[in-house]
């Protein structure tokens, strides 16, 4: 009797512990989205955790000014002053997404062959091109930028959305690959053996066999490889510098907000908001896939 | 028959004619499309998922259907590089080979016209701000990877015996979806100071004040400041020991922590010499993980600070002599030290990958 109260004792004090923890880890985040929603005075002068002590201090304009980008007036031909909009977070957002989607989607076929190649089919320099494959994992792609970037200024890439598109399928690929490898191979034999017994090709196998059974695989890299290249800034800054302010994605507009405007609370934490929400909402539902491709070997350059 | 088996081939052969060409066509004009058309960027999206997907596709199918024209023997011995060939090539081309290119661009002058033999390396070794990267850059290592694991299997350890698992672990994983120039945002927001008297904003400082003490420029002054950073790096960081940790204590079987319990061993030893040697594994992996992202982390030190005060790094220093330097000789004897720092994990993974049986 007097054991078991003393176990729900512990269970209790064990249980406070971690909520104790986790207040500690979501403060800071639940920190830059209060502050993102009070205005410039308020933000300024008081702590963002005496906000709900002055609530007519909430506004959306924040968000207004950092989607739409800064207002500010310019003097025009005729003598006059015109309203214009600066670079926002807006337009790096579709940035962001048309720099992530196809450098998620490109690799993904192409590494599942491979891993079809190397799990089905045996062929001279099969182990050695693995243990390339092997190597190529954890090799830091600052090792990469210099001779890319002079390759890219010769054929015209550098700058464009195409040159980060490869470039990010070219950094995935060996960890796609090592994932795919891993879920491929425990595809049981009988299933492929009977497929060419009908006189299917390894086009067809591959195609309408291999893709099919391996979504799960499939979906995890896409959501480990979704979440990097949204966050990534060392590849968007080396890749698509020369693209100009059009191209900047939401990770290098937020560094230059934080370096030109580092004071301006109330439009840096919500210009972090934007930055951080598509992966959030990626992450939470679908956490699942997300653990899996991290269980499955994540250590990438 | 062998009328039909004719047939056959003449058919396949016609369609090989047919689908080789278009799958050139569509590869290349798309490329060319890309590379110098300017569109908006939904369109462009939409056009880059769907030329991707198809060129590859379609660059599969007609490989395929070329070496189908060989007799089934060659077919076979040929059919396995068509579908590694394309994955090999690119990885060859983004890391394989630059690899090299580094190491021999590391031996030029700044924009690599002259040989210079060891004199960028000569300068990383002997410069006063390549002394302090470095010596932070072990500060990262030891510490950022010790308090992110520790705190991880901290967390996993809590959870299993709490009645709140599953909401604590997502709390504290969270910030793995959070990019680290977003994390930066979010501590410079914390670590915000303002001058004695005036009303502090940040919450560490405003905690500080109420306790009766100064604010702090927290990032103003070396050798503190490393640690601050190094403690967003943790923030990030944990969710991801916490993962790996809590999968693999799932994993320790419960009749031995039962029965070591009738006999009597408490909590600690049973922690000490029952789980951590059983999740031993996973704990050397989480930390040659962290340690991997710890050296090359270079967003948190080039968002935060810009390596002043103190604060440079490898990485930090790699990109600026690259970038704005422009000088391409130091920046590769960089990256080339970066590589070999990682490069017993290298031979640790091809070393375990060498006891597989599947090879």
């Amino acid at each position: 009797m007097k054991a078991t109260s003393k176990m729900k004792d512990s269970h209790i004090l064990i249980t406070l512990l971690l909520v104790l923890f986790c207040l500690i880890w979501t403060i800071p985040t639940a920190g830059i989205l209060i502050t993102s929603f009070r205005d410039r005075d308020a933000t300024a002068t008081t702590g963002w955790w005496t906000a709900f002590s002055s609530p007519k201090d909430f506004t959306l304009e924040n968000y207004d000014e950092v989607l739409g980008g800064q207002r500010y007036t310019v003097g025009t031909a005729g003598g006059g002053t015109a309203a214009r909009r600066g670079a926002s977070m807006g337009s790096a957002f579709l940035s962001s997404v048309t720099v992530t989607l196809p450098s998620v989607i490109i690799p993904i076929f192409i590494a599942a062959a491979a891993a079809y190649a190397f799990a089905w089919m045996s062929f001279p320099g099969r182990k050695i091109l693995f243990a390339m494959v092997i190597a190529l994992l954890v090799v830091p792609l600052q090792i990469s930028l210099i001779p890319i970037l002079r390759d890219y200024q010769k054929i015209g890439l550098n700058g464009t959305y195409l040159g980060i598109w490869l470039a990010h399928a070219g950094f995935g690929l060996p960890l796609a690959t090592y994932i795919l490898f891993n879920y491929i191979a425990t595809i049981p034999r009988s299933i492929l053996e009977s497929a060419f017994i009908d006189g299917a090709n390894h086009f067809m196998v591959f195609s309408r066999l291999i893709i099919p059974l391996s979504v799960p695989a499939l979906a995890s890299f896409a959501i480990f490889q979704f979440i990097w290249v949204w966050n990534d800034l060392l590849v968007a800054l080396v890749f698509l510098s020369g693209g100009g302010q059009m191209m900047e994605v939401v990770t290098v507009r937020l560094m230059n907000m934080a370096g030109t405007r580092g004071s301006d609370w109330h439009l840096l934490t919500a210009g972090a908001f934007v930055s951080m929400i598509l992966p959030l909402i990626v992450f939470l539902s679908l956490q699942k896939y997300f653990v899996k491709g991290l269980l499955a070997g994540s250590v990438k350059g | 028959m062998q009328l039909q088996i004719d047939q056959e081939k003449r058919e396949r052969t016609i369609r090989t004619l047919v689908v080789t060409p278009i799958t050139l066509i569509i590869m290349i004009s798309g490329f060319l499309l890309l590379r110098d058309i300017q569109m908006s960027q939904i369109l462009t999206t939409l056009f880059a998922i769907v030329w991707g997907t198809v060129s590859v596709l379609a660059l599969f199918y007609s490989m395929n259907l070329i070496v189908q024209l060989f007799p089934l023997k060659k077919y076979n011995k040929i059919i396995p590089f068509v579908f590694v060939g394309p994955a090999i090539l690119i990885m060859g081309w983004y890391l394989l080979i630059p690899t090299v290119r580094s190491v021999y661009l590391s031996f030029m002058n700044r924009n690599s016209t002259g040989f210079v033999g060891l004199e960028n390396y000569h300068y990383i070794f002997t410069d006063a701000t390549m002394r302090t990267a470095f010596g932070n850059t072990v500060l990262w290592l030891l510490f950022g990877t010790a308090f992110a694991v520790l705190f991880g299997l901290m967390t996993a350890l809590l959870a299993e015996r709490s009645s709140i698992e599953k909401l604590g672990k997502t709390l504290v994983f969270l910030p793995m979806a959070i990019s680290m120039v977003g994390a930066g945002v979010i501590w410079k927001f914390m670590y915000a100071y303002k001058p004695l008297g005036a009303n502090q904003t940040g919450l560490l400082n405003a905690l500080v004040v109420t306790f009766g003490s100064n604010p702090k420029n927290w990032l103003g002054s070396a050798p503190l400041n490393n640690f601050f950073l190094i403690l967003i790096f943790v923030w990030l960081q944990s969710g991801f020991s916490l993962v790996v940790l809590s999968a693999a204590l799932k994993g320790v079987p419960d009749e031995i922590k039962e029965a070591a319990r009738i006999d009597g061993a408490g909590e600690f030893t049973i922690l000490a010499r029952i789980i951590l040697p059983s999740i031993y594994g996973s704990i050397v992996t989480v930390s040659t993980t962290i340690m991997l992202a710890a050296l090359k982390s270079f967003d948190i030190v080039y968002s935060m600070t810009n390596g002043l005060y103190g604060t440079e790094v490898l990485a930090s220093q790699q990109y600026k002599q690259m970038f704005k330097f422009l000088d391409y000789g130091r920046g590769s004897a960089i990256a080339v030290v970066i590589l070999l720092a990682v490069s017993p994990v290298i031979y640790y993974n091809l070393k375990e990958f060498n006891k597989r049986e599947v090879f």
